[in-house]
This record gives C-alpha cells, sequence and structure tokens, in this order.
C-alpha cells in the first residue's frame, strides 16, 4: 500500500481524483474549475492603477479562491515531493538549465499566459471543466491547444 | 469564508498533478509525439468523471455547501478560442507545463519554473494591453 502511495500514480487513479475536483468546487466554494484566471487577477493586484479595462474592471477580491487554490497547488506539490515520492521527481528536463533554457521557458510562458486568457482558459476550465459540462467551445479550444502542441513538437522543437 | 474551501482542494490537486506525472516535461512531451497513452487517459478519465458528477449535481438539483444553487456559466465561442488555444497550446509543449502545473512545479521547488511564471505573468499582462485591438 505504502510502496504505490510513494511511486507514480497510475492513469486510472490520478485521473477520477482530478475529475472529482470539479463537484469539490462546485458544492464546496460553488466555482467553476480553473486555474488560468488566477494569473488575470495576479495583474490586477500587481497593476492596482492601471488603466486597462481587463484588469481595472475585474473584481480579483470575489475571486480570491481561484488564488488560494493556487497556494494549495503549490503546497500540495511540496507535499507530494518531499513526503510522497521514493526517487526524486523530474519535473523539467536537465536540457532546459542552461540560458537557451530559460529563454524557451520565458518565450513558452509568455504564450501559455496570452493564449490562455485569449482562449479564456487552460486546460482544467476548458479541457475538464468545459468539457464536463459539454460546452462544445471548450472541445473546439481542447482541439486548438493540441494543434499548438503537435506543430510546435513535431515542427518547430 | 466558503473560499478557503478552495486551498485543501487545492493541496488535494497539487499533490493528484506531481504523483501523476502531468506536471513532468517529458510526459507532455511524450503525449505531443503519440508515445504513450498517460496524458490522455490521466485527461479523459477526468472529464469521464467531471462529466457524471455534473450531471448527477444537475438531476438531484444539490445545491452548494451555502445552500445556493449550483451556477454553471458556459465559455462562450470567440475567435480567441482557436487562436489564443493554439498559443496556449504551443506554450504547454516548450515549457511542459499548462497554469496548474506551473504552481505544481514552483511548489516541488523547481526553480526554472519560476521563470515560466514570470513569462505567463508578462502574457496574461500583454493580453490585458493588447485586447482591444484583438478579434473576438
Amino acid at each position: 500500500m505504502m510502496d504505490s502511495l510513494l511511486a507514480p500514480w497510475p492513469w486510472y487513479v490520478a485521473g477520477p481524483l482530478i475529475g472529482l475536483v470539479v463537484p469539490l468546487l462546485l458544492l464546496l466554494v460553488g466555482k467553476s474549475f480553473g486555474v488560468s484566471s488566477s494569473f488575470r487577477h495576479l495583474c490586477s493586484i500587481c497593476l492596482p492603477g492601471s488603466k486597462l479595462d481587463y484588469l481595472r474592471s475585474n473584481d480579483w477580491r470575489a475571486e480570491s479562491w481561484n488564488l488560494l487554490f493556487a497556494v494549495g497547488v503549490i503546497i500540495g506539490a511540496g507535499i507530494a515531493v518531499f513526503f510522497l515520492s521514493s526517487s526524486p521527481v523530474e519535473l523539467l528536463p536537465e536540457s532546459y538549465s542552461n540560458r537557451r533554457g530559460a529563454l524557451l521557458l520565458l518565450v513558452g510562458g509568455i504564450l501559455v499566459g496570452f493564449g490562455t486568457r485569449y482562449a479564456d482558459g487552460c486546460t482544467s476550465g476548458h479541457s475538464i471543466m468545459g468539457m464536463s459540462s459539454l460546452n462544445w467551445p471548450s472541445l473546439v479550444a481542447t482541439i486548438s491547444f493540441f494543434a499548438g502542441g503537435l506543430f510546435v513538437v513535431h515542427i518547430i522543437l | 469564508m466558503k473560499a478557503f474551501s478552495a486551498l485543501p482542494i487545492g493541496i488535494f490537486f497539487g499533490i493528484v498533478l506531481i504523483k501523476s506525472e502531468v506536471a513532468s516535461w517529458l510526459r507532455v512531451r511524450a503525449m505531443f509525439r503519440f508515445e504513450e497513452a498517460h496524458m490522455y487517459l490521466v485527461i479523459a478519465s477526468a472529464v469521464v468523471v467531471g462529466a457524471i458528477a455534473i450531471q448527477l449535481i444537475k438531476r438531484l438539483g444539490l445545491n452548494t455547501i451555502a445552500g445556493e444553487p449550483v451556477s454553471l456559466k458556459a465559455k462562450p465561442f470567440t475567435k480567441g478560442t482557436i487562436i489564443g488555444g493554439v498559443l496556449f497550446g504551443m506554450g504547454w509543449a516548450i515549457t511542459g507545463a499548462c497554469p496548474g502545473p506551473i504552481f505544481a512545479q514552483i511548489g516541488s521547488g523547481e526553480w526554472m519554473a519560476g521563470v515560466t511564471f514570470i513569462g505567463v505573468f508578462v502574457g496574461a499582462f500583454l493580453y490585458a494591453w493588447l485586447k482591444p485591438r484583438l478579434p473576438h
């Protein structure tokens, strides 16, 4: 039991557990699952005097659950790595530990931030939450995510 | 007050993201290269469980713990759904992280993920700045 807890979890354990986040948030917090809007809130908080409508009209205090959720993910990941793993967890490849890697992460991050805000959602908000509620634009979004990813992996890098 | 329930749910999600290796660059790359089914199966089974849960909530007419009706706001379709979606997918493949896993990578002590985080912040700001000029 302990061994299988400390080893990487198979998809049929992890997937359903991720799916459970949907009803947990709906029933306990009254909110729809989604992570990327936290970056809009962070922008609104860090730039309180901004004249940009997207940041000014954003009532982040009403969506503070989103930031608490993100803090929870940071804590949970720490617990998983330091207490629930028998071997070191490799998240980013060794090949990224240099200036070129940092530049790739910066550019990739900008694409993630810009893209998720433009698409109004990410893997959580569209692929899990949106598709779970059978919302067809979320299926279009998910197909677009994969089109972008396949383009990078097969044609650019 | 109910916003605080989001903290333990986030902790739960963070643990699963690391233990399932969904926040790992190699797994994301293997998914886009069609080398393994792990990521596809994680996402698909999450959607199945989420969909069943939403149907149950609707059919049983469940309320939130605070006694309010559960509101499901459907995200509308815009040009951004496709253009933004493709751009995000490109970033996902490069960084090996979508927004949830970025926080998970930071929490696990992967300091390079801080660079991704700064990028996402800048990207979100760029969207806020360019939004009036972008097709929607």
